[in-house]
């Protein structure tokens, strides 16, 4: 057997090019497994945006929809409860009073009671700490958790508190404000799972 | 030699890894004159390890309940992305798994493979076979069309012509009075898990049996016997990279008839996915035409050619033993060959001559199993039958009548 | 002389075999084109118009065939969903009930999803082409290519009723159209229909096309990513061989 410089080098090169092509070729005999792990078309129907009609909707009312497996909170919010979201006293209470982590909600709901018009609050009834349903205490009174509650969210499992634009209170599990899904509201219907400018 | 890197080392102290690779890959050493009919074994191992990865991945969206099951195949081929090419790839697979294993096992027919002291070799390939034979036929219930039923129908109906235990063993195979959604879970599990971890086992008894052996070659030459002063046989070359990197074209281009199949006719005209089961089972209503897939096709043309009675042995039994009969002396072909020489370039007329009928015969009654019953292919399959079973039965007598050519002791170049 | 005797039996008994194949239906040919999106929209349309009522297409989902056909969500959910609470994502689940159907036909008309891999293009084609009248029948027709089948002929205001079994038919394909241009004749009508034969040919062409389409939607996926599947394995070829006979050299002595 010879080993002469020559044929090392053709060698070499022979087995690198024939491992490359053979490792693109891995990669998409892969492709079919990767990809059929991504949701399927049953799973995108499934999962495909919900129209709630919120005409009846009273003020101070909420009604809950589901979309992906998920609470939707539909909240009518009173002109007493969105003045008091702007209180200086409560947002010196909140760990994010400007909703600044831009994952908590879509960027085109800039407003800031986190909502596409004032009174409507859309959003997941998921608490940021570990995925229980936070409870909707919108009443004006003393709680066990709070003397001083001036209503929102509470969540039952670790004691997380919200706003009721479902911003995050200071000193508690969660971290981050309630997440808002992507939305729209057309007339009395709200779209969950689609939204745009 | 270079070195061992200090990480393998380590390894290798505390797991043959080095000493492994060498016996079974870089110091294997192989016959130099292997050839085309060298590279199914490998192939086929290429096929089985894809229908162990694309039949994970149909596991994960197929639903095994009698209710389910073609809805949820129709799922995969659908709605799960690239679904429809898992699936296919799996299809396929199964019949180029029979395919290579077929060529692979006539491979040890023409060259004496079995012959001592390879024996055990093919008594264990024996076993990955029928293994395969059950796994195939489960794996064909699962999508639950009007195919999978009644083939499982006819198969299990089969065990009812055991005397004194058919009836009871029938009742417990099926697992209910009737084929149902109890028959076709037991199977799930049988294909998805019990099974494949029995093939997996047997084919790594397969490999071993034959490392401790070292292969046989096209002229069934023993390449150990002449060695050089380092033991490494003058005939041999290692296995690793010469029979591995080497047979990489001979991959590539089975690669090819594969996905030529894959993907222009996943099908396979009719063969590979039979037409009636795309229709969901129905008890009900019997297709008109019920084939088994292909690959069983030999022995079913055996088991239908028996519709006479023998003495005391009624039509039905007749045909189940002769089938059964049919797989069960492929065990025993090691020693039935008396043949001093081992392959077929040095065997006399009367063994080359057995060879080809015999290989005739079988794909000749391979192809009569998916035909519908007449005369004449009765006919030709009674030949066909008598063929086969003569190959094997006769065996002993001309392979030791023969006159047989000298082998050379050094393998020709 | 071994070999003289074998090819002697092969020919004879393939030849008794293929005589004894005659006797079933003949049918017409139909090349099946997945590449016209307008016969697939005008076959989309015919089977919503006349099979929908009774046949479902449980295996397939609205928005994957508007996608396939090129049709827009909206136009498609207003003019081919006729369902009211059906959604965009749904499975294609319509047509009766088991039941309902066994009442009324003596069998519950079949999911035609995988009709055209079950039968075959030919067959679906030439049997919608196949009605006649015969009183004896419940719905007053029977069929040459399914006989006695519980269907009745929906399409006879476009077919028209051919007044009695026609005369085996013939293969007839035209290389331009892909249409069979011959059909066993009908003799006579009893009543007509408001489409000349070629018409009604062309409105069963696509309607089977539709159905082709329908038993494998992703076939043109699968035969694109096949060509380039060879492409790949030429060059991944092309390397091997050059490796190997590199490899080789080592052997060669």
């Amino acid at each position: 057997m010879t080993h002469d410089g020559v044929n090392q080098g053709r060698r070499r090169f022979l087995y690198i090019a024939t491992g490359a092509v053979g490792t693109v070729g891995a990669v998409g005999v892969a492709t079919p497994f990767v990809k059929s792990w991504f949701p399927s078309e049953k799973a995108k129907a499934v999962g495909a945006p919900v129209k709630v009609d919120i005409n009846g909707l009273k003020l101070g009312e909420m009604v809950i929809a589901e979309w992906r497996g998920k609470p939707i909170f539909i909240l009518r919010r009173t002109k007493a409860v969105i003045d008091y979201l702007r209180d200086e006293g409560l947002r010196s209470k909140l760990a994010d009073p400007d909703s600044e982590v831009a994952s908590q909600q879509p960027e085109y709901v800039t407003s800031d009671v986190r909502s596409l018009s004032e009174e409507l609050l859309v959003i997941e009834g998921v608490c940021t700490h570990l995925g229980c349903s936070p409870k909707f205490i919108p009443e004006l009174e003393p709680q066990p958790f709070d003397a001083n509650w001036q209503g929102g969210f509470f969540c039952p499992c670790h004691g997380s508190r919200f706003d009721l634009a479902g911003r995050v209170f200071s000193g508690v599990p969660a971290p981050y404000n309630m997440q808002i899904p992507p939305y729209r509201v057309d007339g009395g219907v709200v779209t969950v799972g689609e939204g745009g400018a | 030699m270079s070195k061992k890197p200090a990480i393998l080392e380590w390894f290798d102290r505390r797991l043959p890894v080095t000493s492994a690779y060498e016996k079974h890959m870089s110091k294997y050493y192989a016959p130099i004159n292997f050839n085309f009919w060298y590279v199914f074994g490998l192939l086929a191992m290429v096929v089985f390890i894809n229908q162990l990865m694309t039949g994970i991945w149909l596991t994960m969206s197929y639903t095994p309940s009698a209710e389910e099951a073609f809805n949820s195949v129709e799922y995969i081929m659908r709605d799960v992305e690239m679904g429809w090419l898992i699936r296919y790839l799996h299809s396929t697979g199964a019949s180029f798994f029979f395919l290579t294993v077929y060529l692979h096992m006539f491979r040890g027919v023409l060259y004496g493979s079995y012959q001592k002291p390879r024996e055990l070799i093919w008594v264990f390939g024996m076993f990955v076979y029928l293994v395969m034979m059950a796994e195939g036929f489960m794996g064909y219930v699962l999508p639950w069309g009007q195919t999978s039923y009644w083939g499982a129908q006819v198969i299990i109906s089969l065990f009812g012509a055991i005397p004194v235990i058919g009836d009871g063993l029938t009742e417990w195979i099926r697992g209910d009075f009737l084929l149902s959604g109890i028959t076709l879970n037991r199977f799930f599990a049988l294909h998805v898990i019990a099974l494949p971890l029995v093939l997996a086992l047997l084919v790594v008894l397969h490999v071993l049996a034959l490392h401790e052996v070292g292969s046989n070659n096209p002229d069934g030459i023993d390449i150990k016997k002449h060695m050089d002063e380092r033991g490494v046989p003058l005939d041999g070359v290692p296995f690793h990279p010469y029979f591995t990197v080497g047979k990489l074209p001979q991959v590539v281009l089975f690669l090819m008839v594969f996905c030529g199949v894959l993907f222009f006719m996943p099908e396979g005209g009719g063969y590979f996915l039979e037409h009636p089961n795309f229709e969901p089972a129905n008890s009900l209503k019997t297709p008109e035409h019920i084939a088994p897939t292909w690959y069983y096709g030999a022995f079913y043309s055996i088991l239908r050619a028996i519709d006479f009675p023998i003495f005391f042995i009624n039509a039905k039994l007749g045909g189940f033993m002769a089938m059964a009969g049919a797989i069960a002396i492929l065990f025993v072909l090691p020693w039935l060959d008396r043949s001093p020489v081992r392959s077929w370039r040095y065997k006399g007329w009367m063994s080359r001559t057995a060879i080809v009928m015999f290989a005739i015969a079988f794909v000749v009654l391979t192809y009569l199993g998916g035909q519908p019953v007449s005369f004449w292919n009765g006919v030709v399959a009674k030949i066909g039958t008598v063929i086969y079973f003569a190959f094997f039965l006769l065996m002993p007598f001309y392979t030791k009548w023969e006159k047989t050519k000298p082998v050379p002791e050094r393998v020709p170049r | 002389m071994i070999k003289k005797i074998l090819t002697f039996v092969c020919a004879s008994w393939l030849a008794t075999s293929v005589v004894a194949e005659v006797g079933e239906v003949q049918l017409d040919s139909m090349a099946p084109d997945m590449s016209n999106t307008t016969s697939l929209q005008e076959g989309l349309s015919t089977y919503m118009d006349y099979c929908a009522g009774c046949h479902s297409l449980g295996h397939a989902r609205y928005n994957r065939v508007a996608r396939d056909l090129a049709i827009p969500e909206d136009i498609f959910m207003e003019n081919i969903v006729f369902s009211e609470d059906a959604k965009f994502g749904d499975l294609m689940k319509f047509a009766m009930p088991i039941e309902q159907g066994k009442q009324w036909f003596g069998v519950a008309p079949p999911d035609l999803t995988l009709v055209t891999r079950v039968r075959g293009v030919d067959w679906v084609y030439t049997y919608l082409r196949s009605f006649y009248k015969d009183e004896s029948r419940p719905y007053g027709v029977n069929n040459s290519v399914f006989k006695d089948v519980g269907m009745p002929h929906v399409m006879l205001g476009l077919q028209g009723l051919c007044s009695e079994k026609p005369a085996a038919e013939g293969k007839t394909l035209d290389p331009l159209t892909g249409v069979a241009t011959e059909h066993g004749a009908c003799i006579s009508q009893d009543v007509a229909g408001s489409l000349s034969t070629d018409e009604f040919d062309e409105v069963v062409y696509d309607l089977v096309n539709f159905l082709n389409y329908m038993g494998e939607p992703y076939q043109m996926d699968r035969k694109r990513i096949g060509w380039f599947v060879f492409a790949f394995l030429t060059v991944l070829l092309v390397l091997a061989v050059l490796l190997q006979r590199e490899l080789y050299k080592d052997i060669k002595h």
